[in-house]
């Protein structure tokens, strides 16, 4: 089957979802990220990879930290960044997704990154481009967004890096989380052995356990000696309807507080991929304790997004 | 041709090297062999001069000028220059000086931590074909190579190097705006 994603030889043309992606182009992206950390460490926090291509950031959808960070990846790899906020200009006007697109490829774009509120927007427009422009999916609905999988897997790695012998919970509201979808097909793909989802039943998807995921519906038991515990953002503005008695009674049910994070591994990290609900899915402790890597997720995620566009924007002459 | 060993060529490295070591001179070894080349010699000047020398390891695969053509190389290594540049004197070790291409592009990476008092290349073979005005100042011999022809230089588990020649099988598409 023809995978969109990968070019005639095999090589990665667009970033869309970790789905059906092959382990070496993911190892691939990781290993490359590796060589971007310590560019923010420099006396000179740039380098030369994109000098003179123009990236563009479309967000139909509003994500200030998304936009920001794939801003900040995109300028310390030399490129000048475009933002355009679609929901607040043409898009009001009428105008069609592709005529944006092409308005955008006629001033000589080169990328784009596109996050969208319906899934598979970010698809649609690779379909549409020319081969010499990349499209990288920043969010698409409740679908995926693979660079934020990648930065978690990328955590993941740099702080417990035997991946075969893992055990990692993902907790909260996975139904509206393209985050979860995207993570657990990463971990899939690395040859994490045991994933686990803790969720009330609301909040997950009717066929999860198709995803090859261990479920739970009561946190003492899910946490019980984890590695890693990914919190997930209650995401109330993709809520319709009575999901959830109430955001104080989902902190009882399944907030992470410190009595329970010391159910998991003593060494256990805590990741999420923000912004934060304190005292509705963390409580303010653990955000801030020492097993927290919340932040440093943030610092590898610009790495990761260097990764990303730096693969996407060189030759391919093999 | 008949192939030098390589530990003499080091040897002859080794001597023009050593006279050049100041107080604040640090060596940056160029993956890979360079890497190899660098952790060697320092290893010798350090116990024969008896003091610490500074070293770092660059790759620069973020900095070369094939990029457009050939994309990111994919077995990169992180760079690792644990010390302040301003001021040092660099020596730049590489296995074998080629096109320059590959010292220009170090060059440029080494700026962006900071500005060296002063920068030197020793490079273990000068195979000729140089493109830029970009020379070894150090080498432990010079053997020209045709286009179509690379240097293999291997490291065993014991540390000992050994060289050889490979030959590309199309000439056209090796060679000249290769780096090397």
């Amino acid at each position: 089957m023809h995978n969109p994603q990968l070019n005639a030889q095999g090589q990665l043309q667009h970033l869309l979802s970790i789905e059906g992606l092959p382990k070496r182009i993911l190892t691939d992206i990781l290993d490359t990220a590796e060589n971007f950390v310590g560019v923010a460490e420099r006396e000179v926090k740039k380098v030369p990879l994109l000098r003179g291509k123009t990236v563009c950031n479309i967000f139909f959808e509003n994500s200030t930290r998304t936009r920001t960070t794939f801003e900040i990846a995109a300028k310390r790899l030399s490129a000048d960044v475009l933002n355009l906020n679609v929901s607040t200009s043409s898009q009001s006007k009428g105008e069609t997704i592709l005529d944006t697109v092409n308005n955008l490829i006629a001033m000589h774009a080169d990328m784009f990154v596109v996050r969208h509120q319906q899934s598979g927007a970010a698809h649609f427009i690779a379909q549409h481009v020319p081969p010499h422009i990349s499209v990288i999916n920043a969010g698409d609905g409740r679908h995926a967004h693979p660079t934020q999988g990648l930065l978690d897997v990328f955590t993941i790695r740099k702080y417990k890096p035997e991946m075969h012998n893992l055990r990692v919970a993902i907790v909260g509201d996975v139904l509206h989380s393209r985050v979860a979808r995207s993570e657990i097909h990463a971990l899939t793909t690395l040859g994490v052995p045991e994933i686990r989802v803790i969720a009330p039943r609301t909040l997950l998807p009717t066929d999860v356990e198709k995803l090859g995921v261990q479920v739970f519906h009561n946190m003492e038991q899910g946490l019980k000696d984890v590695d890693v515990v990914m919190m997930l953002r209650l995401q109330n503005e993709r809520m319709s309807g009575a999901l959830l008695p109430s955001s104080q009674e989902f902190f009882q049910t399944f907030g992470l507080t410190p009595e329970r994070l010391a159910l998991a591994r003593p060494d256990a990290i805590v990741m999420h991929p923000g912004p934060m609900n304190r005292g509705v899915e963390i409580d303010s402790a653990v955000a801030d304790g020492k097993q927290s890597v919340i932040l440093p997720q943030v610092t590898y995620g610009i790495a990761v997004r260097m990764a990303v566009m730096a693969i996407l924007g060189g030759g391919n002459a093999a | 041709m008949t192939l030098p060993d390589p530990e003499q060529l080091l040897e002859h490295l080794y001597q023009q090297l050593k006279p050049r070591i100041q107080e604040n001179t640090a060596l940056v070894g160029i993956y890979t062999g360079g890497v190899w080349l660098m952790e060697r010699l320092l290893k010798r000047l350090q116990t024969e001069l008896g003091h610490d020398i500074l070293f770092g390891k660059l790759d620069a695969a973020m900095y070369r000028d094939d990029y457009a053509q050939r994309g990111l190389k994919t077995s990169a290594h992180p760079a690792y220059i644990p010390f302040d540049i301003n001021g040092k004197h660099i020596i730049l070790i590489d296995d074998i000086f080629y096109t320059g291409r590959t010292t220009r592009a170090v060059m440029n990476e080494l700026f962006d931590y900071g500005r060296p008092a002063s920068v030197q290349l020793a490079a273990l073979i000068n195979r000729g074909g140089a493109q830029l005005p970009i020379r070894p100042d150090m080498v432990g011999a010079d053997l020209p190579l045709q286009a179509h022809q690379s240097f293999d230089l291997a490291m065993n588990t014991l540390g000992r190097l050994s060289l050889s020649i490979s030959e590309s099988a199309s000439p056209a598409k090796s060679g000249a705006d290769d780096h090397a």
